[in-house]
């Protein structure tokens, strides 16, 4: 393969974060990492994003959590989790650090527990950026509300930015707002380093013979192909309001939908549920893009990215 | 490649059939997988290569029997995606992502009552064939539907009809007491029930083991997306001594059953002893 078509610069305040490949995988859909080892070469992957860690053990939601949906899923895991210690002592040590930029999603009930979180992750060698999970549709207490509004979006960036030293920090957005660029905006101007985008969709399913819902939680977070042209939507917007990097999420399935986010403007994205359609999923996205590029003749994806032309028709009378 | 991951192409899909119920039963066979290291009470993640984006989730299906013939999978139709297994066809590539979870205990020694519900007969098919004792074996099982929909007929035939009985489920309460004297007849001979059904079904596995003191493990049901112990959609409470924090039971566990934690079902199970989960 040959490293540099395929390899991405996200220019960042403390230096650039050098991915071999566009290819992460999302926050609590490849466990710690560990558990996919055994499918495929870690260190293939552009970098990989940990299930969301909490200061203390979270035990997640009542079952069932998750039910599957027509190109998708909903889930309502409640964000389970050893915790950040159990994560330090347990996980992070079995990761092939030195190769793998592996990025740490962090969830707490207040900024204050966010600013403890990223203090306790500041000085960890070898995590490569931490990811705030200011979106979850999943937990009773802050999650999403700290995503829909703009002033304690800005507030949480601002806490975890103080406290987490030089560790480059992305803010992961929500879709389940009015308006995508003003929590955006406020992330940035919260000293946010990058934002990756978009959380699940909340959603809904029933069991109509039942007559209960079909999650305990009653609502889940909506991900999965389904999702992918709301997220792109999001990228795209998001790109266009912000001077800092966008990572994209949602729906990745194939080659190209990596290529139609770095499109729109990202800088890379993350593979989640897909990984569901088999662990092998993933590792195999990188030859797949290389394979597509070669097709759609695109050199590099660096200066592919965000080439999107729109064509200039304004009105139908135009046309 | 992983060990655990392969592409087999189908050989065989076999419909289960009465004159009046079709289109609902089906035995799958694929071809041989070369596993050294299967134990019965196993499952694996199936999806058929030709599934796209639009087809979320691999099926869990307990592997049934493999041997240089193949390897047997015995399913329903019973939403969507079975719906969407069932149409594949011989020369169609299925990846099979398995062996997983964990297996069914063999004490050769120990009379060993195999308790089937409906498609829970599929994994003691298996159990049956590798039992190095199968003079020791018996099998209840329980069904709603005409013996033919199911793979019953092979399995008496193979252990024997006297080792064999079959209930007719529809009449619950008669049903429920016969699993209960089956399985109290257990417990003066230190024997072992091992179940594999419905929910319903397990629950009262449970209970009337641990009620006559009988070793017993029951095979859990739950929807997997990942099946490896990545997403934390399947998980299923450990019963934890209050006073040592570890698990209740008094038998080996994986980790994750000592812990206060919710514990994945695809990893730490699908087979569970009854005293060490709470439904
Ligand atoms: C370890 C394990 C072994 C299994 N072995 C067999 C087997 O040998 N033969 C067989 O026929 N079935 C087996 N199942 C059940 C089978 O996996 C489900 O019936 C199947 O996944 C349903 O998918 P669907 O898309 O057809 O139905 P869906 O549309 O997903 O749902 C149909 C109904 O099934 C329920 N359901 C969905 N997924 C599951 C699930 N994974 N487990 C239980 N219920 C579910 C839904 O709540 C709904 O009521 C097993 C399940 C597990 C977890
Ligand atoms: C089972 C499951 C668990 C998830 N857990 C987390 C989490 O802990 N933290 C987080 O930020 N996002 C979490 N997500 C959201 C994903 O990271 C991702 O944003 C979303 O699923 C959309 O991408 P996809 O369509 O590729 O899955 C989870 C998603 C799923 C399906
Ligand atoms: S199915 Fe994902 S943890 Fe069990």
């Amino acid at each position: 393969m040959d490293d540099n078509k395929m390899q991405m610069t996200i220019p960042l305040k403390s230096g650039d974060l050098v991915l071999k490949n566009p290819v992460l995988t999302a926050s609590g859909t490849f466990g710690y990492g560990v558990e996919f080892s055994r499918y495929g070469d870690l260190t293939g992957l552009g970098g990989i994003v940990t299930k969301g860690l909490s200061l203390k053990p979270m035990k997640g939601n009542p079952q069932p959590r998750i039910v599957e949906t027509a190109a998708g899923m909903l889930n309502a895991i409640g964000l389970q989790n050893w915790g950040v210690e159990g994560f330090l002592e347990n996980y992070l040590p079995k990761l092939p650090l030195e190769q793998l930029p592996v990025i740490v999603n962090i969830y707490a009930h207040s900024p204050e527990d966010f600013s403890s979180l990223a203090a306790r992750l500041s000085n960890v060698p070898g995590i490569a950026a931490l990811e705030v999970n200011i979106s979850c549709p999943n937990v009773a207490c802050g999650g999403l509300l700290f995503g829909q509004d703009p002033k304690m979006a800005f507030e949480v960036t601002r806490a975890v930015k103080q406290a987490s030293g030089n560790l480059p920090v992305m803010v992961k957005l929500s879709p389940n707002v009015t308006s995508i660029t003003e929590i955006a905006l406020a992330c940035e101007e919260g000293g946010a380093d990058m934002l990756s985008c978009i959380n699940t969709l909340t959603g809904m399913a029933v069991d109509l013979k039942g007559r209960r819902p079909a999650l305990a939680n009653v609502v889940g977070g909506l991900s999965g192909p389904a999702i992918k042209p709301v997220a792109l939507r999001c990228v795209w917007q998001v790109a266009n309001a912000v001077k800092i990097p966008v990572i994209g999420i949602g729906g990745v399935y194939c080659a190209d939908d990596i290529l139609e986010f770095l499109l729109v403007g990202a800088y890379a994205v993350q593979v989640g549920t897909a990984n569901f359609h088999r662990p092998n999923k993933a590792f195999e996205l990188p030859a797949e893009l290389e394979a597509r590029m070669k097709k759609l003749k695109i050199e590099n994806l660096q200066s592919f990215r965000g080439t999107l032309q729109i064509p200039d028709i304004k009105s139908w009378d135009e046309m | 490649m992983s060990d655990r991951i392969h592409t087999l192409k189908v050989l065989d899909m076999v419909p289960h059939e009465t004159a009046t119920i079709k289109n609902r039963f089906y035995e799958l066979r694929l071809e041989p997988p070369g596993w050294s290291n299967w134990s019965p009470g196993q499952f694996a993640m199936l999806r058929p290569a030709a599934w796209g984006g639009e087809q979320t989730w691999s099926k869990p299906i307990s592997i049934c029997s493999v041997n240089d013939k193949g390897l047997v999978f015995f399913f329903q139709v019973s939403g969507h995606g079975t719906r969407r297994l069932a149409q594949v066809r011989p020369g169609d590539d299925m990846i099979v992502v398995g062996p997983l979870g964990s297996k069914f205990a063999v004490y050769p020694d120990r009379p060993t009552l195999m308790l089937a519900g409906g498609m829970g007969l599929a994994p003691f098919v298996g159990y049956s064939e590798a039992h190095p004792n199968p003079g020791n074996l018996k099998l209840l099982f329980g069904h709603r539907l005409p013996l033919e929909c199911y793979l019953y007929p092979a399995c008496a035939c193979k252990l024997g009809e006297r080792t064999c009985r079959h209930e007719n489920m529809n009449d619950e309460e008669s049903f429920m007491a016969v699993l209960e004297e089956n399985i109290a007849a257990l417990a003066p001979v230190n024997g072992l029930a091992l179940a594999c059904g419905p929910g319903h079904f397990l629950r009262k596995v449970q209970e009337f083991s641990l009620k006559h003191g009988v070793d017993a493990q029951v095979s859990l049901e739950s929807r997997m997306a990942c099946g490896i112990g990545a997403c934390l959609g399947c998980v299923v409470k450990p019963l934890l001594d209050e006073a040592t924090g570890k698990n209740r039971s008094s038998k080996p566990q994986p980790k994750s059953m000592h812990q206060d934690m919710p514990a994945p079902v695809c990893a730490c199970g699908p087979v569970f002893w009854v005293d060490s989960f709470k439904f």
